[in-house]
């Protein structure tokens, strides 16, 4: 398998805080990686570093052997890294269509509009939005705005996807929709970057897990390898939520 | 050297009554996010209330002053429920649409009834002499009722309830509504302060040169250039913005042609946007 | 192209602003000509704000500095140089362009009320300096002598011959805000507008794209700046940069509807004829300003999408024939 994605030694700092302190790792073509840790762990923020919205201060990252460390968001979901947002941003005054055109425009392939129109439909179809497509954005449910904003970054045509916590403030039903989307996309042979808090389905869906504690990362491994360490046990202590799901996960 | 002095401390005196018509522009803009551009239309209200009652009903200037103070905080409030409250929530430019349009308003209504033609208030407090430099007593008075407010409110803001809650909806009007703070009132009142702000000042300038209904425009620009200069949304900062203008325009009819003066002033507005949006104290 | 030469509001737009443009070419009515190249101009000074403000999203209080910019550019080339208009305009446009290109790389840089601010910054510090400047006439401004009409064929041909030249000018203003209405690149900007952010991460080069906006709105102010001060006969700074004209662009597209194509054209028509009503009415004559600021009240608080807008809203079937 090769490499799509080079994390190498990275830091950013904001101020005296290290949001993200020395972290490397590789990704795989083809796999799910989950990215997990407490709150405040710093995922989000590597997040941010991989597609360029900051750059960090220390190491490279590198996307199919091509240094991306600094490159403008914009520049890098070109090359062909699409992601989500914890919080969703959808363009509230533009219909569910407009928004995933924009999308597939800007994308990976740089399409024209009428090209784009036509992503867009397929992957409004693909997610299972296409009945609101001419919908304003703003005016979706929570679980319908996440699945718009999975169905902006698929319309770019990723080769590498950063999903953070698609699953966050949905209920049961709409998180197995959502898993079955997330699958459908691997199947495709799309690579999965997944910031999750939802241990269960990070467990299950992941090929590998890394996990985050104050920046740095402090375990890495397969998901039942993640749940046993201690290390990983004694960071979520503060969590006690979190430590439970993971202890009810080991079993 | 004596011209450049008596120039400097001249320009010092004005700077405190442009800082204090700034702090009202400055402070709306901190505790409620509104660039209010009907702040000049309000400066010029503040110049005909006092002309009105000094030439009316023959009251001294500064106790007319006191009454603008009460009448600009009550118009504030009123002004805030018809045309802040409504579209607080709403994209930037509404509310920089509807203060522009109640500037319309005060300054369409105020040219009907005063017409265009310069007015001003005929008082003489003689001239004071202090070493090289001989200080008019309007100017001196104007300064003094400028920090005597500034210190007011300084006072109202860190020392009563009220003036904290204030802060406290700046800081986060979520987090005050959920201590208990009722933020509408809050915001309503403080929008009234910064109505009276640029009322009391409009009142002062009235004292030391003439106006129109019009020459609110003026002060309006300068407040903004004072704001940026102190950091929008810090009241303390506009005061010392305040005083670095009215140097800045002491200083340079002594250099160059006072034509210049605007375009120094703007360029520098501009630049310092650009380079610290945060003012040059830098703190928000 | 073939969807352009299909789409309805494409010919809608264009159909309104040709009838009402050649009305005047038609009476021959001096007074209907004047009347008519005051609305041309606010339908081209609107419309292009629009590109910025509508599109973009960026509130812009300085758009009127293209305007007086390319007026002056213009009126110097004719009056001083003997250039003929259309060269002297074209170069107006050329020198505003460039000049809104470099401003816009540096401004565009702010949000929300700091551009905004910026913007009057801007507008002043221009007005300013171009009345210290003793080789433009300083605050005095420029005269151009009467014999320069006599190219056109006297100063009634001239003014005829500008009212034409405007008239092409709109047309292609208001076909420009269209195109970039109905371009991935407008799509961009509308991107923009509603989370920059958001944009930059769905791969909008937003920093390119907004100074491109930016340049594009100032292409037509600059043209209609030189077409307006030839046809009077003198520039001024206080005509030329008033800020307050700046305003009256944004009510007119709040009135007709923000980000949308016909708003601008619908906005700023009814402003000037309603202003035109209004000061002659002998009822309003002194209140028309406060009239104005009541009625734009009205308007953001209970039609917040201007007129265009709450029709696209209230009945989504005209969607096809109202851009």
């Amino acid at each position: 398998m090769s490499v799509i994605l080079e994390v190498d030694h990275v830091t950013k700092r904001f101020g005296g805080l290290v949001a993200v302190n020395n972290v490397s790792f590789q990704l795989y073509e083809g796999e799910i990686l989950g990215l997990i840790g407490p709150n405040g762990a710093g995922k989000t923020t590597l997040f941010n570093c991989i597609n360029g919205v900051y750059t960090p201060e220390e190491g490279r990252i590198l996307f199919k052997g091509q240094d991306i460390t600094g490159l403008p968001p914009y520049k890098v979901v070109r090359m062909g890294i699409a992601r989500t947002h914890q919080v969703v941003r959808p363009l509230n005054e533009l219909s569910v269509l407009e928004n995933v055109v924009v999308g597939a425009c800007y994308g990976r392939e740089n399409l024209s509009l009428e090209e784009g129109r036509r992503t867009a439909e397929e992957v409004l179809e693909f997610v299972g939005l296409a009945d609101k497509r001419n919908v304003l954005a703003g005016k979706l449910n929570v679980a319908e705005k996440k699945r718009l904003e999975m169905a902006r970054a698929l319309a770019a045509r990723p080769y590498l996807l950063l999903l953070d916590e698609v699953l966050a403030g949905l209920n049961p039903t709409e998180v197995a929709r959502m898993l079955h989307v997330v699958r459908k996309i691997r199947e495709e042979g799309v690579t999965i970057l997944m910031i999750e808090h939802l241990m269960h389905a990070v467990m299950n869906l992941s090929d590998r897990i890394i996990v985050l504690d104050y920046g740095s990362k402090i375990a890495e491994g397969t998901p039942k390898e993640v749940a046993n360490n201690p290390k990983v046990i004694e960071a979520y202590l503060g969590d006690p939520d979190l430590a439970l799901s993971l202890v009810e996960e080991r079993t | 050297m004596d011209v450049l002095l008596a120039s400097l401390v001249d320009g010092l005196l004005i700077g405190f009554v442009y800082g204090l018509a700034a702090m009202g522009l400055t402070l709306i803009f901190g505790v409620m996010d509104v660039v209010n551009l009907s702040h000049g239309a309000l400066i010029a209200l503040g110049m005909f209330g006092v002309y009105l009652l000094f030439t009316g009903l023959g009251l001294n200037p500064y106790l007319g002053l006191l009454i603008v103070l009460v009448l600009g905080i009550i118009l504030g409030m009123i002004l805030y429920a018809i045309a802040i409250h409504p579209l607080l929530d709403g994209p930037h430019l509404s509310t920089l649409l509807s203060t522009f349009a109640v500037s319309m308003i005060i300054i369409g209504v105020g040219t009907m009834l005063f017409t265009s033609t310069p007015r001003n208030i005929d008082i003489n407090l003689g001239s004071m002499v202090l070493g090289p430099v001989r200080l008019q007593g309007t100017r001196v008075v104007a300064a003094l009722v400028a920090i005597l407010v500034a210190t007011g409110l300084y006072i109202f803001m860190y020392r009563t309830h009220v003036g904290k809650s204030i802060r406290a909806v700046a800081n986060n009007r979520d987090a005050a509504e959920l201590v208990g703070i009722p933020s509408v009132r809050i915001l309503a009142f403080s929008f009234g302060l910064g109505t009276m702000l640029a009322m009391v000042s409009g009142g002062l300038i009235a004292t030391l040169f003439p106006f129109s209904i019009l020459s609110g425009g003026t002060y309006e620009l300068k407040s903004f250039v004072i704001c940026v200069l102190g950091g929008l949304g810090n009241p303390t900062g506009a005061l010392l913005g305040g005083l670095i203008l009215g140097l800045i325009e002491g200083l340079i009819p002594v250099f160059m042609p006072v034509g210049w003066t605007p375009v120094i002033e703007f360029t520098l507005f501009v630049l310092i946007i650009l380079i610290r949006p945060s003012g040059i104290l830098g703190a928000r | 192209m073939m969807r352009y030469v299909r789409d309805p509001a494409l010919w809608l737009t264009t159909l309104v602003v040709l009838v009402a443009g050649v009305w005047p070419l038609i009476t021959r009515s001096a007074t209907t000509r004047e009347d008519m190249f005051l609305i041309l101009m606010f339908v081209t000074l609107a419309s292009s704000l629009n590109i910025v403000l509508g599109y973009t999203g960026y509130v812009n209080f300085g758009h009127i500095v293209f305007f007086g910019l390319g007026g002056y550019i213009g009126f110097y080339l004719i009056a001083e140089k003997g250039w003929h208009v259309i060269p002297a305009a074209l170069a107006a446009s050329l020198g505003v362009v460039l000049f809104a290109a470099i401003l816009g790389g540096i401004i565009l840089r702010l949000r929300g009320a700091y551009f905004a601010l910026a913007t009057i910054g801007v507008n002043e510090a221009v007005r300013s300096f171009i009345v210290n400047w003793d080789a433009v006439g300083g605050a005095v401004g420029m005269e151009m002598n009467f014999s320069r009409y006599q190219d056109y064929g006297g100063p009634m041909n001239a003014l005829w011959f500008a009212y034409i030249l405007l008239l092409i000018v709109t047309l292609a203003s208001v076909l420009l805000s269209y195109f970039v209405r109905t371009s991935k690149f407008g799509l961009g900007l509308l991107a923009i507008r509603e989370d920059e952010d958001a944009a930059l991460v769905l791969g909008i080069p937003a920093p390119k794209a907004k100074t491109i906006a930016f340049a594009l709105s100032a292409i037509f102010p600059a043209i209609v700046g030189t077409l307006f001060f030839f046809k009077n006969g003198n520039i001024e700074p206080g005509d030329a940069f008033r800020l307050h004209m700046s305003v009256e662009g944004i009510v007119m597209i709040m009135l007709g509807g923000y980000g949308t194509v016909m708003g601008p054209v619908v906005g700023a028509a009814t402003y000037e004829r309603l202003r035109g009503f209004l000061l002659t009415s002998p009822l309003f004559k002194n209140l028309q300003l406060a009239f104005a600021g009541v009625l734009l009240l009205l308007i953001i608080i209970f039609v917040p999408s201007g007129v265009v807008g709450w029709l696209r809203n209230r009945f989504p079937k005209v969607r096809r024939i109202l851009a």
